[in-house]
């Protein structure tokens, strides 16, 4: 295994040095410090780049099995890679759904083949993400793919005792229930953030209270049962509150934000244009603005891309008629640095926590997350955030393209991944 | 004027007056033994009707025709929309064979707007889903301003005009294109309804809002009375269609309470019994007729426009 010598990065993170240099041997940090020096090592010249550990996406939708037309593992992993992630939590509402073990080890072993990233697998809540009879969590749990987080995203586990069992049963393997947090009767047939372009628009609300109302239902459960609760995609400043107020309870609530939900307004809907449709939708600037703060003072823990990859077709068509969902993992981290570092609401340290250590930890993931020192997991981004804003590119390495920034410039570059010491990711191009 | 009219808030007070005189010169038409023009000969007009709507295709079709242009009725039901075609593929069809304009009926809010970027040819919004119909706004306005404006009103906007929309609001592309329409041609409009049928954010709208229809009677010279349509009925909108008929239809009773010169409107196909009395809608303050017979005026002002310049038709030779 080649070692490589970083030389001149800035570390990011928990215990962050200066400019310094950081040799990686055998999938292992072996040493940090200024004027290191090995022989045998490539040496790669970052001056001017931040390192931070390895990200880790708690949300990415790999589509495979069943819509490998979309995305598979393959390219899914590539994309992440190229976005600085090291790690991605595959959502289970493929086809098959993955609520057996059989499909979660699947998918486990799909990334193991891949090798741009790892890939955990997510189990299903319940069985075929019906919303009725739980999937075998404990089995999941004990298969190759050491499931640990459950979610039924994509759909809300809308029934209170469902949901309160689930939380109650996942306690005994330190599981971790994901809710998608959408009353399924106050979104019937729902399109758009209900206000006031929805309403110019003649598009079905979507209101504010619909995630609300159950992610207030899901803390009070947690509390109940004393069993971990994360909330996926937070989109309103509302949400925000009432996770807030569960975490000064000191209830064991995490919750996660999306690059587009950081910086998109549903100001963009007012061409129909469906590649701004998603689950949930976008908000209001009041929203953004608040998501903002909640993710700068932690309230939300992390940034996670829910990427989803549709095929052009199931975009080009009415907006009532196109599918929920963007891509997201080759930008997250530039629109990070957009909204979260250049508004000066988040240092890079703060970002390596939001986008690494806390998602890491959430995920229950060993060997991420870890902070860059001696003896640590490989597993690193290099980033150049003086990179000139460039635009955003349509096509990338997902098999998808609906990325809703494209053409939009943002700022900076990732310039190197590293995957238990190999570079996934060099020049900004796959390794 | 844009290439296309996909919403009322793509007219200017100036656009929508040069449609109201445009339609005013062609009304002149409808009262010869020869109602036709040669101005849109060898143009293709093509209707395209993803929901059933008779009276809007027939209407759109008799403008065409009366402007010498060749019309194609497609409509989705039988066609290679049902089975499976998308919008992109049939605007794709529509361009390969030369449609100059395209007047699209679609259930889905916004189908208009997205058939505008596909195709090169006009398009008309002829209702798309619950978001607008804006010829509905001009042929209303074109009512109205012949009615309650002397002479021809040539040249005249609605201004101070009172009008009371009433009704199933949210859902009505309708009241969307009238609010936008009716305030750009200066009348002051109100919006009667449960606040069920409002938009949660329609104090953003430039029009006023009332629960009670009562008080807003009297301070009306229009009522525009919706449709309300049957999946209402049955989703917690109201308690009951009785009930709805009650607070907000319009009968003999109400119809009193209006000024004298007052008129009523209703853009059809209407529930007599329901939002509006069989009384009513035969009274001689309904415009109800008049609304279909201005409805092909003004569409013929509309494509005329759209496809044949800004000079002036030589109607009256």
């Amino acid at each position: 295994m080649t070692a490589w010598l970083i030389k001149g990065a800035v570390i990011a993170g928990p215990g962050g040095h200066g400019v310094t240099d950081v040799l990686l041997a055998d999938g292992t940090i072996t040493a940090i410090g200024a004027g290191l020096s090995d022989a045998g090592a490539q040496v790669l010249d970052a001056a001017g780049l931040i390192a931070l550990p390895g990200l880790v996406d708690l949300h990415t939708h790999l589509r495979e099995p069943g819509r490998e037309d979309a995305e598979t593992v393959e390219t899914g992993t590539r994309a992440a890679a190229l976005g600085g992630f090291t790690a991605v939590h595959a959502m289970a509402n493929t086809e098959p759904v993955a609520d057996t073990a059989g499909v979660v080890e699947q998918v486990w072993r799909l990334g193991r083949a891949a090798g741009h990233c790892d890939v955990q697998p997510v189990g299903a809540v319940t069985v075929g993400l019906g919303g009725t009879r739980l999937a075998e969590l404990g089995t999941m749990a004990d298969s190759a793919a050491r499931v640990r987080v459950f979610s039924d995203d994509g759909r809300c586990v809308a029934d209170p005792l469902l949901m309160r069992r689930a939380l109650e049963y996942v306690k005994a393997f330190d599981g971790v229930i994901a809710q998608h947090a959408q009353d399924p009767r106050l979104t019937e047939g729902a399109q758009l953030n209900e206000g006031e372009i929805s309403g110019r628009l003649g598009l079905a609300g979507w209101p504010a209270v619909a995630e609300e109302a159950i992610i207030a239902r899901d803390c009070l459960l947690a509390a109940h049962v004393g069993s971990a609760l994360h909330v996926c995609h937070v989109s309103t400043a509302g949400s925000a509150e009432i996770i807030r107020w569960a975490k000064s309870k000191g209830w064991p609530v995490t919750a996660e934000v999306t690059p587009h939900h950081l910086l998109l307004t549903d100001e963009v809907a007012v061409g129909y244009d469906p590649v701004f449709k998603v689950n949930p939708p976008l908000r209001t600037a009041a929203d953004v603005a608040e998501l903002r703060r909640a993710l700068a003072d932690g309230t939300i823990d992390c940034v996670a891309t829910d990427h989803a990859p549709h095929p052009v077709e199931a975009k080009e068509t009415e907006w009532s008629e196109a599918a929920f969902g963007m891509t997201g993992l080759e930008t997250a981290l530039r629109v990070v640095q957009q909204a979260m570092v250049d508004t000066g609401l988040l240092d890079w340290p703060g970002v390596a926590d939001r986008m690494s250590v806390r998602p890491a930890r959430i995920g229950r993931l060993t060997g991420h997350g870890m902070p860059l020192a001696e003896g640590g997991p490989a597993n690193l981004t290099l980033y150049d955030p003086a990179a000139p804003a460039e635009a955003v590119s349509p096509v990338g390495a997902s098999k998808s393209r609906n990325t809703p920034f494209a053409g939009m410039a943002l700022p900076g570059r990732v310039v190197a991944t590293f995957l238990h010491g190999t570079p996934t990711v060099l020049d900004g191009k796959l390794a | 004027m844009k290439r296309h009219l996909i919403s009322a808030a793509d007219l200017s007070r100036g656009d929508a007056l040069l449609i109201l005189d445009t339609a005013e010169e062609l009304a002149s038409l409808a009262d010869r033994p020869i109602k036709k023009l040669p101005t849109l000969r060898g143009r293709t007009v093509v209707n395209l009707f993803f929901e059933d709507s008779t009276r809007t295709r027939i209407s759109f079709e008799a403008a065409a025709k009366r402007l010498s242009a060749d019309v194609i009725n497609f409509s989705a039901k039988g066609s290679s929309v049902a089975k499976g075609e998308s919008l992109k593929d049939t605007a794709l069809t529509l361009e390969a064979m030369g449609a100059d304009a395209v007047v699209i009926r679609h259930s889905a809010s916004g189908a208009a707007h997205r058939l505008a970027g596909w195709v090169r040819g006009s398009v008309v919004n002829a209702g798309d889903g619950t978001h607008e119909h804006p010829t509905q706004a001009l042929l209303d306005a074109f009512t109205i301003r012949r009615k309650l404006r002397a002479a021809s009103g040539r040249g005249a906007g609605l201004d101070g005009i009172r009008v009371t929309i009433v009704g199933d609001v949210l859902h009505s592309r309708v009241a969307r294109s009238n609010v936008l329409l009716l305030s750009t041609l200066g009348a002051e409009v109100t919006l009667a309804a449960p606040p069920t049928l409002l938009p949660l954010a329609v104090d953003t709208w430039p029009c006023a809002v009332s629960y009670d229809l009562d008080t807003a009677l009297p301070k009306s010279d229009v009522v525009m009375m919706l449709r309300v349509q049957q999946e209402r009925m049955t989703d917690a909108y109201f308690p009951s269609v009785r009930e709805y008929s009650r607070r907000y239809g319009l009968d003999t009773a109400r119809m009193a309470r209006l000024p004298d010169h007052a008129i009523v409107l209703h853009p059809g196909p209407m529930n007599r019994g329901v939002e509006i009395a069989a009384e009513v809608a035969d009274s001689a303050r309904s415009m109800i007729v008049e609304q279909v017979a201005n409805g092909v005026t003004t569409r013929m002002a509309v494509l005329y426009l759209l496809l044949g310049g800004t000079e002036f038709p030589e109607v009256a030779s």
